[in-house]
C-alpha cells in the first residue's frame, strides 16, 4: 500500500516539475512558447477526463466536445455577466457540464457499446445543431459569443473592478501567467485522476471494464458508478472548456462538433486509454504536430527539403504537401488509422514494451485489458481489506486478473 | 391538405437517401458485423463521381470566330465542349445527362473502392470490438474526405438535373414539386427493390441470408462465405455511391456531405432496427418525411428548433422505449 503511494507521489512531482518546466523542456522542440504550451494543458485536462470514463469503463462516448463546448459557453457569460475573474467561470462552467451530463449520461448510459457511442453523439449533433440555430440568442450562432466592452458585469461593477479580458485575480490570463495558471490546473485535475484510478470507485469502473454482465450476476447495480463516471468526465471536460475561453474569451458553436469529439478520442488512445499519463502525452503529440503540421506551406517545404536532388525534389514537396497546412487533417486521419490498427495500446504500452514493464500483457483491442498501468497493477494485489460493503468487487477483480492472463 | 401532401413529397427524397445508405450500413453490419464510420465517405464519394463526369464531360474547345464580336468589339470566342464536337447532338445528350451517365463510371469505381476497403482494412477488424472499427473507419472517413477535397476544393459544385426533367410539376399553383425529387424517390426505390430482390431470389443471396443467420454451418458446407461477404460490402458501397450520385441534383456536393449523412443514417439504422434491412428502408422514408414535416413553419412556430433535432430525439425515444428498433428481431442488441 506504501508502496503505491509513494510511487503516485513521485508520480505526481515529476509531473508537476514537468508542468513548471515546460517551457524549458519543450524549447528544443519550437513549443516552448505560452500559447501552444496553454493548448497542451487545457487538451491535457480534456483527454485525462475522457480516459476516466472510456479508459477505465471502456464506454467509447462520440460526443464528449458537447462538454467542452457548454463549458466555453458558460464561462463566456460568467464573463459577461458576474466577473472578468475566472473562478466564477471556472466554477460555473463546470457545475453547468455536470448538469448537461447528467442528463446526457442518464439516458445514454441505458445502453452500451455501439449504442452508447451513437446516443451520445446523437446527443453532440443535436447540441451542436441546436447551437447555431434556435440557441442563437444564447451562443451568437456562427459569429461566436464573446466578452464586450459594455457587458454588465454584476460583480465586477459592485466592487469597482474595471478591464474586460479575463484574470485571475488580477494575474492576465494571456502569456506566461495564463499558461501557468492552466498548468496549475492541469496538475491538480491530474492529481484527481490519480485519486480515482486508487479508489475503490476506480476499481469498480475497472471491473465493469472487464466484465460487466458478470457484476450484474453478482447483484452488482454498475449504472450509478458509470454515471458518476460519465458526469466527472463531462466537468472535466467542461473545465476545459472554461479555460480555453479564459485564454481566448471567443466561444463558437464549432468546439462541439463530432470532430472534435474525435479529436479527444485520438488523443487518448494515441497516449494510451487508461493508463494515467498517456491521455497528457497524446493530446500533447497531437498538438504539438497539429501546430507544427499546420504552420507550414508548399514553399516552407520546398526550402526544407532543399537538399534532396533536384529530380525528386519537386515530386516529394508535392506529396508532402497534401499533408501539411490545409492537409493536416489528412494526417490526423491517417494518424487516427495507424494508431488503432498498429499501436492499439498507445504510446505508453510502447514505452512499457521498451522498459519491460512487468505484467504487461501485449494489447489487442482498444483498451482490452484493464491493467496496463505501471503502479495500476499493485493496486490491485493491494486492495483495501476494508472495502467489502460489496462481495462484488473482489470478486470481479479477481476475474478480471485471470481475464488478462488469458489473453 | 396541399400543405401536408408537400411536406409527404419532400420528405420521400431526402428518406431515399437515407434509406439507401441505412440500407448498405445494416447489410455490412449484419453480414461481417462491422460498424463502418466510412460509408458516408462512400456515399460523398458517389456524388463526386458525378462532379467528375461532369467535368470530363464539358472539357472545352475554344474557337475565335473573327467574323463575330460581342457586345464589347473582340472577336467571338466560341466554345463547344470536346464530346460535342466529337459527337454532335449525341454528345450534347451525354452532357445534358451528364449525372445518369455517371453511374456507369460510378459503380465501377464504388465497386473497387469498396473491395479494396473491405479486403484492406475491414477484414483485419471483424474479431476486434466496435470501438476499434468505429475509430478506424473514422479515420478513414477523414481521410477520403480529405483527399476530395484536396482534388475538388471546400466549395460545394452545383450539379444539373437533365433538361427533361429539371422542371418542376405545378400540384396547385401554389406549390410545385421538382420532377427530379420524383425521380430520386423511384429511383431510391427501384434500387431498394433490386438489393431487396437479389438477396431474396437469387443463390447468392440465399446463401448470405443463410451466413448471416450461421455462419460457421455455411462455412461447413463448403461455401466461402467470406467471399459473398466481402461481395455484400462491395455492393452496400455501391448502393451508398449511386445514393450519393443522384443526389448532387437536389444539394450540391461538398466534402464533408459524407459526413453529415451518415450520422443521420446511423440513426436510421438504429431506430429501423439493427442488421434489419425492411426496417431501414422503413425508417429511411419514415424519419426523412417526419423531419420535413417538423421543418413546416407551422410547427417551428410552436416548437422552435424542432427540425434540427427531430430525428435524433426520435432516435433516443426509439433506444429507450423499443432498443431493438422498429422491426429489428428479438434479443439482437439489445443491452
Amino acid at each position: 500500500m506504501r508502496n503505491t503511494k509513494v510511487r503516485d507521489v513521485i508520480l505526481l512531482g515529476c509531473f508537476a516539475v514537468a508542468a513548471v518546466a515546460a517551457p524549458l523542456l519543450a524549447a528544443p522542440f519550437g513549443a516552448g512558447y505560452p500559447d501552444l504550451l496553454v493548448k497542451f494543458a487545457i487538451f491535457g485536462i480534456f483527454a485525462v477526463g475522457f480516459n476516466i470514463l472510456f479508459g477505465l469503463t471502456g464506454y467509447l462516448s462520440f460526443g464528449h466536445a458537447v462538454f467542452l463546448g457548454v463549458g466555453s459557453y458558460a464561462a463566456v457569460w460568467s464573463f459577461k455577466l458576474v466577473s472578468v475573474n475566472i473562478l466564477p467561470a471556472v466554477i460555473g462552467a463546470i457545475l453547468v457540464s455536470g448538469l448537461f451530463a447528467l442528463a446526457i449520461g442518464y439516458v445514454s448510459l441505458r445502453r452500451s457499446g455501439i449504442y452508447f457511442s451513437i446516443l451520445t453523439l446523437a446527443f453532440a449533433q443535436m447540441c451542436y445543431n441546436l447551437a447555431y440555430s434556435v440557441l442563437t440568442p444564447i451562443t451568437n450562432g456562427e459569429t461566436g459569443l464573446r466578452v464586450l466592452r459594455d457587458d454588465p458585469r454584476y460583480l465586477d461593477s459592485a466592487v469597482g473592478v474595471l478591464g474586460q479580458s479575463p484574470s485571475l485575480f488580477g494575474l492576465p490570463m494571456t502569456g506566461w501567467t495564463g499558461y501557468y495558471v492552466c498548468a496549475a490546473v492541469l496538475v491538480v485535475a491530474f492529481a484527481f485522476s490519480v485519486a480515482i484510478f486508487r479508489s475503490p470507485f476506480g476499481m469498480t469502473l475497472r471491473a465493469i471494464k472487464t466484465n460487466q454482465n458478470r457484476m450484474g450476476y453478482t447483484g452488482f447495480n454498475s449504472r450509478p458508478y458509470l454515471l458518476t463516471a460519465f458526469v466527472i468526465s463531462g466537468m472535466y471536460a467542461g473545465l476545459a472548456g472554461s479555460l480555453m475561453a479564459a485564454t481566448d474569451p471567443l466561444a463558437g458553436a464549432e468546439r462541439m462538433q463530432w470532430t472534435a469529439s474525435g479529436e479527444v478520442v485520438l488523443m487518448t488512445i494515441l497516449g494510451g486509454a487508461g493508463t494515467l499519463l498517456g491521455p497528457v502525452l497524446g493530446s500533447g503529440v497531437i498538438k504539438y504536430f497539429e501546430n507544427i503540421f499546420s504552420a507550414y506551406n508548399e514553399a516552407q517545404l520546398g526550402t526544407t527539403l532543399s537538399f534532396l536532388p533536384e529530380s525528386i525534389h519537386d515530386g516529394v514537396v508535392k506529396t508532402l504537401s497534401l499533408f501539411v497546412g490545409e492537409g493536416w487533417q489528412l494526417t490526423l486521419g491517417l494518424l487516427f488509422m495507424v494508431v488503432v490498427i498498429f499501436l492499439p495500446g498507445g504510446i505508453m504500452e510502447g514505452v512499457m514494451r521498451v522498459f519491460r514493464v512487468k505484467h504487461t500483457p501485449p494489447v489487442k483491442s482498444l483498451g482490452d485489458s484493464a491493467q496496463r498501468d505501471i503502479v495500476g497493477e499493485s493496486v490491485i494485489e493491494e486492495m483495501p481489506a476494508d472495502y467489502g460493503a460489496h462481495p462484488a468487487p473482489e470478486k470481479a477483480l479477481a476475474e478480471a486478473k485471470i481475464g488478462t492472463t488469458a489473453q | 391538405m396541399d400543405a401536408i401532401l408537400l411536406q409527404i413529397m419532400n420528405g420521400l427524397d431526402k428518406g431515399g437517401a437515407y434509406a439507401l445508405i441505412a440500407l448498405g450500413l445494416t447489410l455490412v453490419f449484419g453480414t461481417l458485423g462491422v460498424v463502418n464510420f466510412a460509408h458516408g465517405a462512400l456515399f460523398m464519394l458517389g456524388a463526386f463521381c458525378a462532379v467528375a463526369m461532369n467535368k470530363f464531360l464539358s472539357y472545352e474547345t475554344v474557337v475565335v470566330d473573327p467574323t463575330q464580336l460581342t457586345p464589347w468589339g473582340s472577336p467571338l470566342e466560341i466554345r463547344t465542349p470536346y464530346v460535342q464536337a466529337l459527337l454532335g447532338d449525341w454528345g450534347k445528350f451525354l452532357i445534358d445527362y451528364s449525372v445518369p451517365v455517371s453511374i456507369l463510371l460510378a459503380i465501377p469505381v464504388m465497386l473497387i473502392i469498396s473491395l479494396i476497403m473491405e479486403r484492406g482494412l475491414i477484414r483485419f477488424f471483424y474479431k476486434r470490438p466496435h470501438a476499434d472499427q468505429i475509430l478506424v473507419t473514422f479515420g478513414l472517413a477523414i481521410i477520403l474526405q480529405e483527399i476530395v477535397k484536396q482534388f475538388f476544393g471546400a466549395n460545394p459544385i452545383p450539379q444539373t438535373a437533365p433538361s427533361a426533367v429539371s422542371g418542376s410539376l405545378a400540384i396547385t399553383s401554389a406549390i410545385s414539386y421538382p420532377y427530379w425529387r420524383i425521380v430520386y424517390f423511384l429511383f431510391s426505390l427501384g434500387v431498394v427493390a433490386a438489393v431487396m430482390a437479389f438477396l431474396r431470389f437469387t443463390t447468392f443471396g440465399m446463401v448470405v441470408r443463410a451466413g448471416t443467420q450461421d455462419r460457421e454451418t455455411v462455412g461447413l458446407l463448403g461455401i466461402n462465405i467470406q467471399r459473398r461477404f466481402t461481395i455484400v460490402f462491395g455492393l452496400a458501397g455501391v448502393v451508398a455511391g449511386l445514393a450519393g450520385l443522384m443526389y448532387t441534383p437536389i444539394v450540391p456536393p461538398d466534402y464533408h456531405m459524407g459526413m453529415d449523412f451518415l450520422v443521420l443514417s446511423f440513426v436510421v439504422v438504429v431506430v429501423g432496427g439493427m442488421g434489419s434491412l425492411p426496417g431501414a428502408v422503413l425508417a429511411g422514408f419514415l424519419l426523412g418525411i417526419l423531419q420535413s414535416f417538423a421543418s413546416m413553419n407551422e410547427v417551428k412556430s410552436i416548437l422552435p428548433g424542432i427540425d434540427q433535432i427531430i430525428i435524433y430525439l426520435v432516435a433516443v425515444v426509439i433506444l429507450l422505449v423499443r432498443p431493438r428498433g422498429l422491426m429489428g428481431r428479438k434479443g439482437i442488441m439489445e443491452s
